[in-house]
């Protein structure tokens, strides 16, 4: 009897990789920054993460009861509970940050179809829900009781701002967003693991660099450059927000032209728009230009000429 | 049901412009900040669609076909010039809340829609009654987007404080994306409120038998007086029918409307 052939319709070949383990890495790519947050901001910190995350996985609970179809195990609501908290102040209502994970979830992600057919970044799009709805208490930053601007704000009024202390993450801004050190190690992981590569990001932040050098009004000046990559959500919305799989572009070319329109965005944003930070509208704005970028990026198939017609016999 | 109360019920419920039709957007969207301001825009909205739909049923024998859009925009641009400058004079702060929106109730789509769809081919009684329900219809639907937009972004209910001092309200319902918000979860909660109905044997559109003029939800095959066809037909039934003002068989319209085509082409 051994003999017998497995019959099964394609595919046939299946990858290793599951939904759970890309969202697993990310939940430990993402612990550095989260780590940190919790040093530099303190056990607030901790609260609003656990709130929001549970907040975002009772909502996926809840509506897959709903739907009985239960989604709550992939980790998909973890993930985006944890990016939503880094990406909110410390001193936020907690029930703010429970409504942010409720939004996203809820609104953004299962009423469009569930994970992979959500149109915009779940957590993205909660964070700018919050800072419409709440504008003052999403822009309260404060960080060692110190309540002042972040460095991006004060580096748009024109003062000078420490970059040794940006690059640490010594500074106010959300939870996650303030420690370039913390991300970067999260990031390098990512990439070794393989879950993200280089094409988003660099060229996000290679077109926002040169944007940034040629508008900004200082030049190519090493200490602004700096400063502004290291400042705001830059580091986080690069590497963990702009790479997310499902409001991504597929195409490689796509993924190109989806970094160098963060970048030019993010750089409008900053330089011409009356806000400091930039990094959430521009990310939410390049996703739903994702599929027509798709459309002018897809490949020509084999045997095809360009624009999809065949060749002639 | 009497005609009258059956097209009451039409534009109210079964056919409700906003929620149902999804027509008339821009006012929907743009004004419903407050409750007040949604009412208001409504019932503007309403005597305009009442007297206009009455006066183009009055008129329809002698308007021509061809010219038709032209005369029902004249009708209706005047009855909203009437409403504004009466506006201006008894209710000036509800005049500057709407603003813009006033003078463009002409192009507004419920009214032109119901001037071509129903009075336009209808006897005046009904007409009116068909307008009055249509903008009943379309103030209720302005007026819950209104009240819940005001009550979640401003914590307030017709300008009146309902919730407490410590409730933050959430200003992006008083903005646009929370029009969308309101409306989009108003039309899910119709939708499933009129879906259990349907399960338990009580749907809303059962009443009214006959042409309902709900070509959307009618399964009848060669009708003379629908819109398009589920087939891929074109709507060619309608055109030739308000030209001749009879009906005729399917085939010798089709041959009709060919001959305008060709005229306007020389022309």
């Amino acid at each position: 009897m051994s003999a017998l052939f497995k019959v099964s319709s394609n595919p046939h070949i299946r990858s290793k990789v599951t939904t759970n383990g890309i969202m697993l890495a990310v939940i430990a790519a993402l612990m550095p920054a989260t780590g940190f947050g919790i040093y530099n901001f303190g056990p607030r910190a901790l609260a609003v993460i656990l709130v929001t995350i549970a907040s975002t996985v009772l909502t996926e609970f809840l509506f897959g009861l709903y739907k009985k179809k239960l989604t709550v195990t992939d980790l998909s609501a973890v993930v985006t509970g944890l990016l939503l908290a880094l990406n909110l102040p410390v001193t936020i209502p907690l029930w703010m940050a429970a409504l942010g994970g409720v939004f996203a979830i809820l609104v953004v992600k299962m009423l469009f179809g569930g994970l992979g057919q959500n149109f915009m970044n779940p957590a993205l799009a909660a964070r700018c829900f919050l800072l419409i709805s709440f504008p003052t208490a999403m822009t309260a930053f404060s960080c060692d009781a110190f309540t002042g601007a972040t460095p991006l704000a004060a580096l748009k009024a024109g003062e000078q701002v420490n970059i040794m202390d940006m690059v640490i993450g010594r500074t106010g801004g959300t939870i996650g967003e303030t420690s370039v050190i913390a991300l970067i190690i999260g990031a390098c992981v990512l990439i070794l693991l393989g879950v993200i590569d280089l094409r988003i990001p660099g060229s996000y932040i290679l077109t926002f660099v040169l944007f940034t050098g040629i508008f900004g009004g200082h030049g190519f000046d090493p200490a602004f450059l700096s400063a502004q990559l290291a400042g705001g959500g830059l580091m986080l919305g690069a590497f963990f927000m702009a790479t997310d799989y499902v409001t991504r572009p597929i195409t490689i070319k796509g993924q190109y032209l989806f970094g160098i329109f963060l970048g030019i965005m993010t750089g409008i944003f900053r330089i011409f728009g009356p806000g400091a930070e930039g990094v959430s509208y521009a990310i939410i704005l390049g996703n739903l230009l994702v599929p027509l970028m798709e459309k002018v990026t897809r490949p020509t198939a084999f045997g095809y000429r360009k624009g999809g017609r065949r060749h002639a016999k | 049901m009497n005609k009258a109360g059956e097209r009451l019920y039409n534009g109210f419920i079964k056919e409700n412009p906003t929620f149902v039709l999804m027509l008339g957007m821009c006012p929907t969207l743009a004004v419903t900040t407050s409750a007040v301001n949604g009412l208001g825009m409504g019932l503007t909205t309403m005597v305009v669609l009442a007297l206009s739909n009455l006066f183009i049923s009055l008129l329809r024998g002698i308007i021509p076909g061809r010219v038709r859009i032209p005369a029902f925009i004249v009708i209706i641009a005047s009855f909203v010039t009437i409403v504004q400058l009466l506006l201006e004079a008894y209710l000036p702060f509800l005049n500057k809340a709407l603003g813009m929106y006033i003078p463009l109730i002409v192009v507004n789509c419920i009214i032109l829609g119901r001037a071509e769809a129903y009075a336009y081919t209808n006897s005046p009684l009904p007409s009116l009654f068909d307008g009055i329900g249509m903008g009943l219809g379309f103030s209720f639907a302005l007026t819950c987007i209104g009240a819940v937009r005001e009550l979640l972004g401003a914590g307030k209910l017709f300008g009146m404080g309902v919730l407490p001092g410590s409730f933050t309200p959430i200003r992006i319902f008083t903005q646009a994306p929370g029009a969308f918000f309101v409306l989009a979860a108003l039309v899910a909660l119709q939708n499933y409120i009129k879906a259990k109905r349907k399960k338990a044997g009580k749907p809303y559109e059962k009443i009214g038998s006959g042409c309902t003029e709900d070509c959307m939800n009618c399964s009848e095959k060669g009708c003379t007086k629908r819109f398009y066809d589920p087939d891929g037909a074109q709507p060619a039934g309608r055109e030739a029918e308000n030209e001749k003002g009879s009906r005729r068989p399917a085939a010798k319209k089709k041959a009709d409307l060919d001959v305008v085509d060709l005229e306007e082409e020389e022309r």
